[in-house]
């Protein structure tokens, strides 16, 4: 049953949560926030899944096709008779799994936070801030109109920003939302004018119209936007460039990527949200929801969508090797992963067996959303117990933590692409569309996933085995049922959601696809995983020196990739030297100069003046009948002598 | 030379009167008689009036009714003037003009 009533409830009962704590959480709701805002969200969830299983099995079908629909719409601004802003839900493939995808992952977060937050100074705030990025997520994905995406967009931007810095007194903290924030915010500009141009030449707002105004070949609005040209590229495919910056820059693609490792500095619950289902896949959404254009139009576009993808995945993949942070580790993970699904899209065609890349990429989101959510509250979990991110405080902790030991190491086999695991599924047919389309960025692909599964590993076996730990102080458990559950329901997602035939749900062109499986095809990058893990065991199973001699080995390399091969460098140099001496100093100077010395001058001339001719003020009453008589004279005289 | 008054008489009286009451207002210290000065200058506003309204436009009488307004404004004026000056003796225990001069820059 298709009815906009329980469906609008899904964004808005976060939103609810949100007023509700923000208004009143510190005074009324102190400790039943987590409560008040899990439980709307379980709502939603479950809401969320009914619309998911209607869609896909009741009313989302028209003659074996899924259809866009689009139960609410309205309008909210109106420029002229077909551009407007409307506020709406757009239900389609994408749009239903990325709403069951984000409730449910952020309905573990909620739960996993109950314990992990507990007792902290500003835990209702926290809830908060969790329905606002819940609810501006929800409303990106069920968008009907560019520009509600736009507005959605920035939401999460901001809710984002609200919660890395949620912890605003420390330095660091502070610094690194301001800095996702920021390299944001300056990629939203390409976004916006993004926008701009692509409305321009479509005539509309609408994602419906805009798409099918822009993708078929017959419509005169796109012999326009082709015809029109910049520098050698068609306004149609600098348009398309422009969103993509805005999608690289919220995806934490390279080279905009620099913001996410420093987003660590957020409640790790947080990262586990930003990284699996809200904030970063928010790109690929946007690249998905627009791929009609992509594919059918400018075919430019999509392949610089899918370099770009392949470099990011590489060159994090790189990085991660080398980071030991655990949580910067999965962050370089994520991007990785991203740039999988982004390059996937890139090496997609739109029709039939062509749009394999499409689906794979939508299916390694959602298997993604399910192991990178169980990596980021497993090692939530880790540092609740070792109290540091270090890796090196770490070690032999599969004694006392057995669940998150498990469930951690399912996520790390998911991830690895090991089979039957979900990772597998997906990293499969990623990697299949990316052979029969490009094999550069194949090769790249295939070396990736084996250093995924080696970084992965490093990981695991760091944390889990290596030196025996043997923790001082106090001594507390795994933390409670909370902490748990949600790493149980992942690990069991993160196990078996490789299973669901995804093809036939979700598909560039809404027709049921079968995902070919080669056993063949397969071996090479099985290979490449188990291999990868190997190595891994082979180096960190135990305490040794090996990794400091392959370190030392591959010096400048190793070097390069620990400070992240200094693209942070690079930024500060542009911003600080460049930037700051160029355009920020002279722009000072003019501010100091030129604009406060004009309204300096105005003052002064003021205050001259008005000391000049102050003595005219005299108090005496007489002096000033005077002057009035003396002016009246000279006024009579004028008109009498002079004007006539 | 007839005995027969003519506007020019009028006239004449009228800018005699203004020009006494506008010397009164600037020559004197005493607020009472600064105002009266002032009812000497409106009060050859009134005549030249008058003066107008009988010998150029006999059939009028607007020039007759902006005189009785202006003996009421005047009227008002005289008690506001009043009060004001009492005002002032009460804080200053004086009514000279020269007195007052406080409100400057």
């Amino acid at each position: 049953m298709l009815n906009a009533t329980y469906i609008s409830l899904i964004p808005l009962l976060p939103f609810a949560g949100f007023l509700l704590l923000g208004l009143f959480g510190k005074d009324y709701f102190k400790r039943s926030a987590g409560l008040i805002g899990t439980i709307l969200l379980l709502i939603s969830t479950l809401l969320a899944c009914y619309t998911a299983y209607g869609y896909f099995f009741d009313f989302g079908k028209l003659n074996g096709v899924y259809q866009k629909l689009i139960p609410l719409k309205i309008t909210w601004l109106e420029f002229s008779p077909n551009v407007s802003i409307d506020m709406g839900i757009m239900l389609d493939p994408i749009s239903v799994m990325m709403l069951v995808v984000v409730t449910f992952v952020s309905l573990m977060v909620h739960i996993y936070s109950l314990a992990y937050m507990k007792g902290e100074e500003r835990f209702s705030t926290y809830y908060a801030f969790l329905g606002l990025f819940t609810f501006s997520m929800l409303g990106l994905v069920m968008s009907t109109n560019i520009f509600q995406m736009y507005i959605f967009w920035e939401l999460v931007g901001v809710s984002s920003f609200l919660l890395i810095g949620f912890y605003y007194d420390k330095p660091r903290a502070v610094a690194a939302c301001k800095k996702a924030f920021i390299v944001t915010r300056f990629a939203d500009l390409g976004f916006l004018i993004g926008i701009l141009v692509l409305s321009y030449y479509a005539g509309t707002l609408d994602f419906n119209t805009l798409i099918q105004k822009l993708s078929s070949p017959e419509s005169n609005e796109l012999k326009t936007a082709m015809a029109a040209s910049f520098l050698g590229m068609s306004a149609l495919t600098w348009g398309l460039v422009l969103v993509f910056i805005g999608g690289a820059g919220k995806s934490a693609l390279f080279p905009l990527h620099v913001w996410l490792p420093d987003a660590m500095e957020g409640p790790t619950p947080v990262s586990a949200l930003i990284h699996a289902a809200t904030m970063v896949v928010a790109g690929v959404f946007l690249v998905a929801r627009l791929f009609p254009i992509f594919a059918l139009s400018a075919p430019q576009a999509l392949s610089l969508v899918g370099y770009v993808g392949a470099i990011s995945a590489l060159i994090a993949a790189i990085i991660a090797c080398t980071q030991t942070d655990i949580k910067r580790v999965l962050a370089y993970s994520t991007m990785s992963q991203i740039g999988y699904m982004i390059f996937a899209l890139g090496v997609s065609g739109y029709a039939g067996e062509e749009g394999l890349g499409y689906t794979a990429s939508m299916f390694h989101l959602f298997t993604h959303a399910l192991f990178k959510a169980l990596l980021f509250l497993g090692a939530g979990a880790v540092i609740h117990f070792v109290h540091s991110n270090e890796m090196k405080d770490m070690g032999g902790l599969r004694k006392f933590l057995p669940v998150t030991h498990i469930t951690f190491l399912i996520a790390c086999l998911a991830i690895a692409g090991v089979p039957p695991f979900a990772g597998f599924f997906s990293k499969e047919e990623i990697l299949l569309a990316a052979y029969h389309h490009n094999s550069f960025v194949y090769w790249i692909a295939l070396f990736t996933s084996g250093l995924t599964a080696f970084y992965m590993f490093r990981l695991y076996f760091t944390i889990f085995w290596n030196k025996e730990h043997h923790p001082h102080g106090e001594h507390h458990g795994e933390g409670g049922w909370a902490m748990m559950m949600p790493l149980v329901l992942l690990a069991i997602g993160a196990a078996f959601a490789g299973w669901i035939p995804f093809g036939h749900f979700v598909s560039a062109d809404g027709n049921r696809l079968e995902t070919p499986f080669h056993m063949a095809f397969s071996v090479a990058p099985v290979a490449l995983g188990l291999l990868g893990i190997m190595i891994a065991l082979w180096m960190y199973k135990k305490q040794n020196d090996k990794p400091e001699k392959l370190a030392s080995t591959l010096n400048g390399l190793y070097k390069t990739a620990y400070h992240k091969f200094y693209i942070d460098e690079v930024y500060l140099f542009i911003t600080k030297k460049v930037i700051f001496n160029l355009i920020g100093k002279p722009a000072a100077w003019f501010d100091k100069n030129v604009v406060d010395g004009l309204m300096n001058a105005t003052g002064n001339t003021t205050t001259f003046i008005s000391e000049k001719i102050k003595g005219f003020q005299s108090g005496k009453v007489q002096l000033y009948a005077m002057y009035f008589l003396v002016a009246a004279i000279g006024i009579a005289c004028l008109f009498i002598y002079v004007w006539k | 030379m007839t005995s027969e008054p003519g506007l020019y008489h009028f006239l004449f009286i009228s800018a005699a009167l203004f020009f006494i009451g506008v010397f009164g207002f600037f020559t004197r210290r005493n607020l009472i008689t600064m105002l009266m000065s002032i009812e000497l200058i409106l009060n050859s506003v009134n005549l030249n009036f008058i003066a107008f309204n009988k010998y150029v436009w006999p059939g009028k009488m607007d020039g007759l009714f902006f005189t009785l307004f202006v003996i009421a404004i005047a009227a008002a004026e005289a008690a506001v003037a009043i009060a004001i000056i009492i005002n002032l003796y009460r804080s200053h225990r004086s009514i000279d003009v020269e007195i007052a001069e406080e409100l400057k820059f």
